[in-house]
């Protein structure tokens, strides 16, 4: 620990923040581990991309804010750059898990995406 | 210093905790998608900790670290997961 004592208000409030976002990242990992179908599973990650990401920036924009008496919101660019890509991610992720299942043969719900039948009920 | 010597450990460990559950879910996942999945869960934990990590040292050397683990976090997943989708992952 460094010499640097933040004064007491700004302890609590770095303190609650950054507990916050380490039991949303827990939270989000024990689902990942205990949701049974990989459908449901690809939900729980993103608690931790914007609840638990955004608590834990801000605590760091706080800390560093005090450490440095400067406003220091480089920690946002972390959330930010997260905010764009995790969806990306997610997007690819599910639609290779579609594309891998509908090859299986395996029963997903239709009319997600455009290699659907034509036929297909849109809301089914 | 009062509240943060024992928060910040504190909030470590349960961010270890959920690497470990995702860890778990990387090595016992039924499909490649599952791993996948888990990997990048694994990134974005990673890079938590290195967050708090740098409040805890009073150090800005851990943002770059962060932020780094963010972006080879995005370009992994990413790949793979147009691996999974195509078969190869520049078409």
């Amino acid at each position: 620990m460094t010499g640097f004592t933040p004064p007491l208000w700004a302890e609590i409030a770095i303190a609650a923040l950054v507990l916050l976002g380490a039991a949303i990242a827990m939270v989000g990992s024990l689902g990942l581990l205990r949701l049974p179908t990989y459908f449901e599973r690809v939900h729980a990650p993103s608690i931790i991309a914007t609840m638990g990401c955004w608590c834990i920036v801000h605590a760091s924009i706080l800390y560093f804010s005090l450490l440095g008496r400067h406003l220091a919101i480089h920690p946002l660019l972390i959330a930010l750059f997260v905010a764009i890509t995790v969806p990306v991610t997610t997007i690819f992720l599910m639609r290779a898990a579609l594309f891998r299942a509908r090859r299986a043969g395996l029963d997903v719900p239709r009319g997600v995406s455009r290699t659907a039948a034509p036929d297909a009920p849109e809301n089914s | 210093m009062t509240v943060l010597p024992w928060a910040l450990p504190l909030a470590l460990c349960m961010l270890a905790l959920a690497m470990v559950f995702a860890l778990a879910r990387l090595l016992r996942g039924p499909t490649a998608q599952d791993r996948v999945l888990a990997l990048d869960c694994m990134y974005l934990d990673g890079m938590l900790l290195m967050l708090v990590l740098g409040i805890r040292y009073g150090s800005g050397h851990y943002f770059e670290a962060a932020l780094l683990v963010a972006l080879f976090g995005f370009v992994g997943s990413t790949a793979m997961a147009k691996f999974l989708l195509r078969g190869e992952v520049i078409e």
